[in-house]
């Protein structure tokens, strides 16, 4: 065989790599729409669940989802983007900037579960509050945390030094360049990163099942932070493993295709305001 | 890295004049000195966050000792909590198989699609695969976990005609979700490569081919091994997904299609049970701790592997 020939076969397989990705996510998204679709309906979606009875509903899990997401950015994002302020702005080269570098990298690499553990140990019994949505929401922001950190060092990074320059030589103090040239300018990379997380976020489980609980207020919608709430992803992983309902197979389903349309819209509908602000903002690049 | 500050520290040490500031002036420079330190409380914050992770499940988990003794809990088959068996070594076990061989399905698929990413693929075709892989990485695991549990566990079952839990479905399974992990570092690694190097070796008469895999391929090693060790670590630390197919039961793997239980899986399957400071519910802290150390060693090793290959 001449090298041509290998040149020639290596290429078609390379392709057939790069064709059969697409046609496994393809069969991947067939698969669960095509069996979760079915059990949507709006009763579904905005029905309470049932413990031993089929026909139960997955509005309070739904709910929970976001508002535990809400809470989570709530709490990570004003330390996410301080943190990456500072490692964008103010680090200099010395231990503590290591420190903090390490500590970002390491925080990313925690598997989930022992996120999860760690809140239970710290949330759930030291503070003494049991399972609950706040609970979650806060060991969920740890999970956020170096995300958010590192999509703002480098949204901000990746600002023209001149922008910096010229905001300081009209005069203004670092915190007002900060707040109203660098941030702005760095705006559409930060949001993606927050959109990226809250996709993550919502999908997460192992982290909530031991902060969050396994089981929902009695009253939908709850706000209050200190009651127990399951998700939506949790809720997915209970019916198809410890629940009695006999129709679990149905409610997992639905409430895969949920989570994945939910998913869907946040990887591909949220990430075209940021796409469009940053092409009026570069000229379009 | 130079940061801004460096810069400008240089630059406005010879230049201030002595006037006085007005009102509004020194509200902004108090509110500039406040942000200052805002913003490096919350960096110490993020340091606070990993270190009270470390020593929380930490000290929860080296209490286990006080019940176990470290022999029995590493090197002991024997997981009988609720006759005072702590053996954890089939989780242990199981958890290397497992990652060990999800890397090996994921690799070949992800090495290829990071090629084809990077050097062949048309503009449209990369347009395609560029979201499809952020896609892949943003599927919630237990959807992943259910596709399994629903597909793969009964095509196996009635290949092998019995259950089709086990090690085998959830490497499958893994290997799909490390696969995009992989194969975007890697493609970042292959395209970040000089354009030099492929130039001279095609202009040496050497096939596309022979280009990818004498010179591209080895040069992009240290960035491939970055990416198989972030994988590693996601395939170590996932725990939904392998909870739905591999069996769980707390024994050693008999067979790559024999139930079992990793050390994420465990923890999930019997902290419900377990009391809050009782030798079991800390035997679980341990194995959290067991995967926090290996996750944070891997962390390490990358950085060897960065830097060794900043050296060159």
């Amino acid at each position: 065989m001449t090298s041509k020939q290998i040149d020639r076969i290596a290429t078609a397989v390379l392709w057939l790599a790069g064709i059969l990705i697409i046609a496994l996510l393809g069969w991947f998204l067939i698969r669960i729409l095509g069996d979760g679709l079915p059990q949507l309906s709006w009763k579904f979606i905005t029905s309470k669940p049932q413990e031993i009875s089929a026909g139960g509903g997955v509005g309070p899990q739904l709910f929970n989802s976001f508002y535990i997401l809400f809470l989570s950015l709530l709490l990570s994002l004003p330390i996410g983007m301080g943190a990456g302020i500072y490692l964008a702005v103010y680090a200099k080269k010395n231990g503590f900037t290591d420190l903090i570098r390490i500590s970002v990298e390491a925080l990313s690499s925690v598997p989930s579960i022992v996120f999860g553990l760690f809140g239970y140990l710290l949330f759930a019994n030291l503070f003494g509050w049991k399972f609950s949505i706040l609970g979650g929401a806060c060991t969920l922001a740890l999970l956020n945390l170096p995300v958010l950190v590192r999509v703002t060092e480098e949204g901000i990074r990746a600002v023209p030094a001149s922008y910096w320059e010229a905001s300081l030589a009209l005069g203004s103090t670092k915190w007002q360049a900060i707040r109203k040239v660098l941030v702005p300018a760095a705006l559409p990379t930060i949001i993606t990163g927050i959109t990226l997380t809250s996709g993550r976020a919502l999908g997460e489980s192992a982290i909530l099942i031991y902060t969050a609980g396994l089981s929902v207020s009695r009253m939908f919608p709850d706000f209050n932070p200190m009651k127990i709430g399951e998700t939506l992803s949790v809720h997915l992983w209970y019916v198809q493993s410890e629940a009695l309902v006999p129709d679990a197979k149905q409610i997992a389903q639905g409430s895969a295709a949920l989570l994945l349309i939910v998913v869907l819209v946040f990887n591909l509908l949220i990430g075209i305001p940021s796409r469009i602000l940053q092409k009026r903002l570069t000229g379009g690049k | 890295m130079n940061s801004y500050v460096d810069k400008l520290d240089e630059k406005s040490a010879s230049g201030r004049a002595a006037w006085k500031p007005s009102r509004w002036m020194n509200m902004q420079n108090k509110a500039d000195a406040t942000m200052r330190y805002v913003f490096i409380i919350s960096a110490a914050l993020v340091a606070a966050v990993i270190f009270s992770i470390i020593v929380f499940v930490g000290m929860q988990g080296v209490k286990t000792f006080a019940g176990v003794s470290p022999w029995e809990f590493f090197f002991s088959t024997d997981w009988t909590p609720s006759a005072g068996k702590f053996g954890a070594f089939p989780f242990l076990f199981s958890t290397v198989v497992l990652t060990l061989l999800s890397v090996v399905f994921a690799l070949p698929l992800a090495l290829a699609g990071a090629i084809f990413t990077a050097k062949i693929a048309p503009n449209w075709m990369r347009e395609i695969l560029r979201p499809a892989t952020d896609l892949f990485v943003g599927i919630p695991s237990v959807v992943y976990g259910l596709i399994g549990l629903t597909v793969i566990v009964p095509f196996i079952g009635k290949v092998v005609k019995g259950t089709g839990y086990g090690i085998l479905p959830a490497a499958i399974i893994l290997a799909i979700m490390i696969m995009p992990t992989i194969l975007s570092i890697s493609e970042d690694a292959i395209r970040s490569l000089p354009g030099r190097l492929e130039e001279a070796s095609l202009a040496l008469g050497a096939t596309r081919w022979q280009t990818i895999w004498k010179v591209l391929l080895p040069a992009a090693r240290p960035g491939i091994l970055t990416a198989v060790i972030l994988g590693m670590g996601r395939a170590m630390g996932e725990t939904m997904a392998v909870f739905m197919v591999i069996g769980n039961s707390p024994q050693m793997p008999k067979s790559l299609i024999s139930s079992t239980t990793v050390l994420t899986t465990a923890i999930v399957k019997d902290m419900g049970n377990t009391n809050y400071g009782s030798t079991w519910n800390n035997a679980l802290f341990l194995m959290a701790l067991l995967l926090l150390v290996i996750s944070l060693l891997l962390i390490l090793i990358i950085r060897v592997v960065a830097r060794r290959s900043e050296l060159k």
